[in-house]
């Protein structure tokens, strides 16, 4: 499914403020896995997803997606295979364009685009469908523009738009980050949900200890560019945060830093 | 009497301008870019036209190639921008003066007279035996409604609405698969196809064109929008915000030809022009900064 070998990346290389964020990563995720990443300040987290959705490119190994090499494709072009969902709620839809516009358009991912009408009949009833599934109310208002509408609101259609589209990955950079605890835990159920339904292999970046143990079936802590901790199956259920806390220290020999990280 | 002619003829400069207008909307409203590439299309537009009809081509061809030689310009700055990473303002700056040369070649000097030459407008007067300011209206008018139907439709495609996206969140489209260089692109060969038909337009109907005729034609843009959204409600559709844009262009023509009878000077008209469209488009900032102070205990 996806296979990571030996990915490096440094940012302002050759300047003060030169920065490894990834170390030589090496990760296998097999068909319908769902790993939480859990990880200290700038442990590379959100490099990593960032690294195989081609937002910047790596400076050393490969990205194979779905038996292909991706590693030099552009970031639209990687689209095709991969959903995302970003921490900013802003970032994930068109606020000056409706709710139906801001799907019809993740309804073309990885498709070429013509000259064929931006959203047509068949896809608004799809849509409606889609959205009442998110139990928001949203399926009335889809020709709200998406501006309009909360952040819990926003990240919902993004995840909605990620997943129109079967992506053979999901890409969650905490996404559930900048909401308000029950909105938070609403859009989480919704992204188990949507990944049950449709058999999604995920990756999903936390900052909530207790969801990365319960949610998913495999679970991966960064440190430092690499991956340190990588438990799955019934090992990872029985996980408590202070077994995680534990190993971290074991590992790296510091204490944990992570200045959003809940631990209770 | 005379302000009377006057308001006749700014309408019909009005709508002449208003392709430019749309030019500058595709691009600084919708893709969210200032085009600088705007001045030196539009005295593009108009030398590419005095030239072929000075050399005896029709006008309708002579228009189509206006229109051709603005979108070349538009392919150009969106070379520079996507492809040598240039910044915006900077690759329209650089086409813009670019073209001030290859506009001097093209007329073969700083400006070219339409004299006795047929145009599109003397032409259909023949046809018609329509005044040549009434003329001017209905080639203008027919002129921009083809031009709001087509952007109406275009902006209403995939393509159109994954532009649209561009301008509102690039981060989106890319991730959404769709590479933000070509709707970049399009949208730039687009819009200064518009200005390049504004220009030619506007050359034929003064009678001659100039190599400066397009200095400080995206300011007289801005200003026509900002005029514009006076007449915009909030439940707009995209036809109706495409036609407060030529409407804006045309109030702008009205004001400047009001405020000359009132005596004000030609020489002044860019200092006032400037003044508004900075006012328009920093008094909103200023009221959001002045709203948020927190108001005293």
């Amino acid at each position: 499914m996806l296979e990571i070998k030996n990915v490096h990346k440094t940012f302002n290389k050759g300047t003060i403020n030169e920065k490894k964020a990834l170390n030589g990563v090496e990760l296998h995720l097999n068909p319908g896995d769902f790993v939480t990443i859990i990880g200290g300040n700038g442990a590379g987290k959100s490099t990593s997803l960032n690294m195989i959705a081609g937002v910047y490119p790596i400076d050393q190994g490969t990205i194979i997606l779905d038996g292909k090499d991706i590693s030099d494709w552009p970031e639209y072009k990687r689209a095709s295979l991969i959903g995302r969902v970003f921490q900013d709620p802003m970032m994930g839809t068109a606020a000056n364009m409706s709710i139906e516009e801001n799907l019809a358009m993740a309804h073309r991912r990885g498709k070429s685009r013509g000259l064929g009408w931006g959203v047509n009949k068949k896809e608004r009833a799809l849509f409606k469908e889609r959205l009442k599934m998110l139990d928001l109310g949203l399926e009335d208002r889809t020709t709200t523009k998406v501006g309009l509408l909360s952040g819990g609101q926003r990240q919902a259609i993004t995840l909605l738009m990620a997943t129109l589209q079967k992506p053979s990955i999901l890409l969650l950079d905490e996404h559930t980050a900048a909401l308000d605890p029950k909105t938070a835990k609403k859009v989480l159920d919704l992204t188990e949900k949507i990944i049950a339904k449709d058999n999604l292999t995920a990756m999903m970046v936390t900052h909530n200890m207790k969801d990365a143990i319960h949610i998913g079936n495999r679970l991966i802590m960064m440190h430092e560019g690499r991956i340190i901790y990588d438990v799955a199956g019934e090992e990872k259920k029985q996980l408590t945060v202070d077994d995680l806390l534990h190993k971290f220290e074991l590992v790296s020999g510091e204490e944990f830093a992570n200045d959003r990280m809940m631990l209770s | 009497m005379a302000i009377v002619y006057a308001i006749q003829d700014a309408i019909s400069q009005g709508v002449l301008w208003g392709m430019l207008t749309l030019g500058v909307y595709v691009t600084f409203k919708i893709l969210d870019i200032p085009d600088m590439t705007c001045d030196g299309s539009f005295a593009l537009g108009g030398c590419v036209t005095a030239a072929l009809l000075v050399a005896g081509v029709h006008p309708v061809p002579a228009i189509l190639a206006s229109v051709v030689a603005g979108m070349l310009a538009g392919f150009v700055t969106g070379i520079l921008h996507t492809k040598l990473m240039i910044p915006a303002i900077l690759s329209g700056i650089l086409s813009m003066i670019a073209l001030y040369s290859v506009n001097l070649r093209i007329i073969g000097g700083a400006s070219q007279a339409l004299l006795g030459i047929d145009t599109v407008f003397t032409q259909l007067m023949e046809l018609t035996g329509l005044s040549q300011s009434n003329m001017r209206l209905i080639v203008g008018i027919i002129f921009a409604v083809i031009m709001i139907m087509l952007l109406y439709w275009f902006f209403g495609t995939e393509i159109g609405s994954a532009i649209r996206a561009t301008g509102n969140n690039p981060y989106m489209v890319r991730a959404l698969g769709c590479n933000t260089n070509t709707t970049i692109m399009i949208s730039l060969v687009l819009s200064n196809g518009l200005i390049a038909l504004s220009g030619s337009l506007v050359a034929q109907s003064q009678g001659y064109s100039d190599v400066k005729m397009g200095q400080g034609a995206i300011v007289i843009g801005l200003a026509s929008i900002v005029i514009g959204e006076v007449f915009l409600s909030k439940k707009a559709n995209f036809a109706y915000v495409l036609t407060t844009v030529i409407l804006g262009s045309i109030v702008y023509r009205i004001i400047i030809a009001v405020v000359l009878q009132m005596g004000l000077s030609t020489d002044d008209l860019k200092l006032l022009t400037a003044v508004v469209v900075a006012a328009a488009l920093g008094i909103p900032n200023v009221k959001q900064k002045l709203a948020v102070k927190r108001t005293p205990a």
